[in-house]
């Protein structure tokens, strides 16, 4: 029985492995082919030193073992050579600098913010992405329509993606196309990917971002134009509206949703959703630059806090339950702004500004 | 919905947090309550007491701190890899869309705790165990230069290690990673008392490293044996030199770092949250110009361990003194302009990433000469394949796989690809368990006689 245990082994890895994908190796968009050739390459390039290493790493204790019948070259004053020394320093040196080429070229070619305009192929398509919690909203601006957990791209046409999130950090991740890119509240992030051959390529959350990160997956589609076009017409006849209500009622955390569609989106939502400005009655992040541009709201403008607050309307629990913290009312703000626009500024800023509060 | 409060005596902690609807934290205290009651017992009954109290628990004794150091390391071990096993069964019981046996909040404390206790209480304190037990011996010293400091370390990194094990029974903890990322680590995000324990446990663990940094560095500095010159110092010593300058510089980010996090939670203040201007990219900065030093922290001082076994148990001395040491001078330099390869996929820009991918390429050049000159110390020696030599032969392999998968990392498109894979994680674990274990492993078995007065049974 023992004596076939390595078999048993080998067949118990091999069934293991059976289970995974293989789509960074076997990828299906350009970017994710020079991706996949750049690590082939790397770890070409770095097998001429790796394996004399280990070779020798198991041969030298072997050949040279205390017990070995003849001990003659057994050499202790043995501790110096010029020429090992320039082989050890020199070899990885020059592997670096073979290395440190490629990178430079493949980091540029293959930069996320840089449109894949280069590939003569068709006219690329603009999808913002927004990871909320726990689900991905897929926004099509040209297209006035959206989808949530399901993304679906016309093959060989560029895609442009815009990211960000609604709450904590995010990645996104489609393996099959190319490489990921963090999305941020408050912050505005690209990522250009492009799909070769249609199929259907798992996408996921690739950033641990809370309770349920873990179902925060979906489908990539990519298919053909006319396919493609029925999608969205699908979309369109299938999905109800997005608006900036319905919007912050599915940011609010859930788990595990099904995919759903959107026939209309309103106009500057993403915008709004970058700004974290959504909800009517608080300030938009460059707005608030503005305003802290012109000086900020100093002392008097603690009692409006509520107004640019954001985090504390959204904590979660353990379980991904929203809970209240103790915050300020931002209605109460609302009113003392509406009656006096000038609280919003300090004292300096007063005269030129120009507030506007969504 | 439910509403936080925080009280200004125990923070976000409440009675409420005492999670006695959970069988398996209740199973779990009652074997840890009837263990300690047990060991209290055997204590008072063979009167241990006494001894324990004057030999170990105030002893300023390098030596029996660094033993300690182990204990810690060995009993942390034990609690983080049991971690390991309720996360590999929950997501074995949980594939094909099953629940598993682990509810969210649950299974996300024990990934926090896993990387948090195998990195600060379990590789630090063995790194700094070792040094604090071999150092001083190596250079002719009596003790550490600041005796009593050292023991103030070592009961801080008690504390901090504590406070982990407590909050398995009282409260709850972090559930952000083990790095803590906000805004997921801020206020609203981590509701509850487990960021808190997170915060001040790592805290109070850093300050101690800090400080016990110190006291290495000052003990190398000005207490070696008379005409005892740099050059002349052991290779270990000259690596917890460089390991413990490497300390001094990145502990303070770290503390920093935290008590900025601390002053968001605590004072609703506005570092690193959405709203309010706050940037968490700069806390991610902030935590990696510490964490990547930390890596090295932890296996400079090994490189140092096999060093030592190599020449040993080859009947040699160690091939080209000189390269090691200006080897590992290189790695302390450029273990310091790297971090931003832990986020590339932030959106830096080409530039950046191509400059920090080269950069961390270039650590693999003083680190392969390292490879190589364990490999030359073997050349022509007289290899006794005993235990410390089998763990430095699979230190050698695995780490070496190790290394090539962390520049394959370094390259930023193919990161692109990899990062947060389950590639970054073997890649980790390849150097921290085929590095930092194995070459504890081999210490451990290497200077045991030193510690005990008798070896270790090879068979």
């Amino acid at each position: 029985m023992f004596k076939y245990i390595k078999y048993l082994l080998a067949a118990a890895g091999a069934f293991a492995l059976s289970g995974c994908q293989y789509h960074i190796l076997s990828p299906q968009g350009w970017v994710g082919i020079q991706e996949r050739n750049l690590l082939v390459i790397a770890t070409l390039l770095m097998l001429i030193i790796i394996i004399p290493v280990l070779i020798m790493a198991v041969y030298f204790p072997l050949k040279y073992r205390a017990d070995r019948s003849d001990l003659s070259d057994y050499d202790p004053t043995f501790e110096h050579s010029n020429k090992i020394e320039v082989a050890v320093w020199g070899i990885p040196i020059l592997i670096t600098a073979a290395l440190g080429w490629y990178t430079y070229v493949y980091t540029h070619r293959l930069d996320p913010y840089r449109p894949l305009d280069h590939l003569q192929a068709g006219i690329p398509i603009e999808v913002d992405a927004v990871s909320l919690d726990w689900k991905w909203l897929f926004i099509y601006p040209e297209f006035g329509v959206a989808s949530v957990n399901e993304l679906a791209v016309p093959v060989g046409r560029p895609v442009n993606f815009r990211l960000t999130s609604s709450t904590v950090m995010n990645t996104l991740s489609i393996p099959a196309l190319g490489g990921m890119v963090y999305s941020m509240a408050g912050m505005e992030t690209q990522l250009h990917l492009v799909a070769d051959a249609p199929g259907v390529f798992p996408g996921r959350a690739a950033h641990y971002s809370g309770p349920g990160f873990s179902h925060m997956t979906f489908d990539t589609l990519s298919m053909s134009d006319a396919d493609f076009d029925s999608w969205i017409a699908n979309a369109k006849s299938d999905g109800t509206d997005l608006g900036r209500e319905t919007y912050l009622t599915l940011e609010k955390p859930s788990i595990a949703d099904p995919v759903r569609y959107f026939a209309t989106v309103e106009d500057g939502l993403f915008d709004h959703v970058v700004e974290m400005c959504v909800d009517s009655g608080t300030v938009c992040a460059g707005q608030m630059m503005m305003q802290d541009k012109m000086g900020g709201g100093g002392i008097a403008g603690i009692p409006n806090a509520a107004a640019y607050s954001y985090d504390s309307k959204r904590a979660i629990d353990g379980l991904g339950t929203l809970i209240d913290l103790p915050t300020p009312n931002p209605e109460a703000f609302h009113e003392a702004f509406l009656n006096s626009p000038d609280y919003i500024c300090g004292p300096s800023a007063r005269k030129e500004a120009v507030i506007h509060v969504n | 919905m439910s509403i936080e409060t925080i009280s200004p005596l125990f923070g976000r902690l409440s009675l409420d947090w005492i999670p006695y609807q959970e069988p398996i934290l209740v199973g779990t205290f009652a074997a840890v309550a009837i263990g300690g009651f047990a060991v209290l017992v055997l204590m008072t009954y063979y009167g241990l007491w006494g001894s324990f109290w004057r030999d170990w628990v105030t002893s300023v004794d390098h030596k029996k701190i660094g033993i300690m150091y182990m204990v810690l390391g060995f009993i942390m071990m034990v609690r983080g890899f049991a971690d390991a096993l309720m996360m590999r069964a929950q997501q074995a019981l949980a594939a094909g869309g099953a629940e598993g046996y682990l509810p969210q909040h649950h299974f996300d404390q024990v990934f926090t705790a896993h990387g948090v206790i195998m990195i600060f209480f379990v590789a630090m304190a063995f790194v700094t165990g070792i040094m604090n037990f071999v150092m001083p011996t190596q250079i002719g010293a009596r003790d550490v230069a600041f005796p009593f400091l050292n023991n103030f370390s070592f009961w801080m990194t008690v504390a901090g290690a504590l406070l982990v094990n407590i909050s398995l029974f009282v409260g709850e903890f972090a559930r952000v990673g083990w790095l803590a990322f906000p805004p997921l680590s801020g206020a609203s995000f981590s509701t509850g008392p487990g960021m808190d324990y997170y915060l001040w446990s790592l805290q109070i663990a850093g300050v101690g490293t800090t400080l016990s940094g110190i006291n290495l560095i000052a003990t190398i500095i000005k207490m070696r044996a008379p005409g005892m010159k740099m050059m002349d110092m052991p290779v270990f010593t000259w690596t917890a030199l460089a390991t413990n300058v490497l300390i001094v510089a990145a502990f303070p980010v770290l503390t920093a770092t935290l008590a900025l996090l601390t002053l968001d939670r605590y004072f609703g203040m506005h570092f690193f949250t959405n709203d309010f201007g706050g940037n968490p990219m700069m806390y991610i900065n902030l935590i990696w110009i510490w964490g990547h030093p930390e890596v090295y922290i932890l296996i400079i001082p090994i490189f140092g361990v096999i060093s030592e076994v190599v020449a040993t148990f080859s009947g040699k001395p160690l091939f080209g003194y000189k390269t090691m040491v200006w080897a590992t001078a290189c790695i302390m330099v450029l273990s310091f302009i790297v971090w931003l390869h832990h986020f590339f996929t932030m959106g830096s820009g080409a530039n950046v990433n191509t400059f920090f991918g080269i950069t961390t390429m270039i650590i693999a050049v003083p680190t392969g000469v390292k490879i190589f000159n364990w490999l030359f110390t073997l050349y022509k020696g007289r290899v006794r394949l005993e235990l410390p030599m089998y763990w430095t032969i699979g230190f050698l392999v695995t780490f070496t796989i190790g290394g090539m998968t962390g520049v394959l990392l370094a390259v930023p498109p193919v990161d692109f690809q990899l990062h947060n894979t389950l590639f970054l994680v073997a890649h980790f674990h390849n150097v921290i368990i085929g590095g930092v274990v194995f070459g504890v492993y081999a210490a451990v078995t290497y200077w045991w006689p030193k510690a005990f007065g008798f070896k270790l049974n090879d068979t």
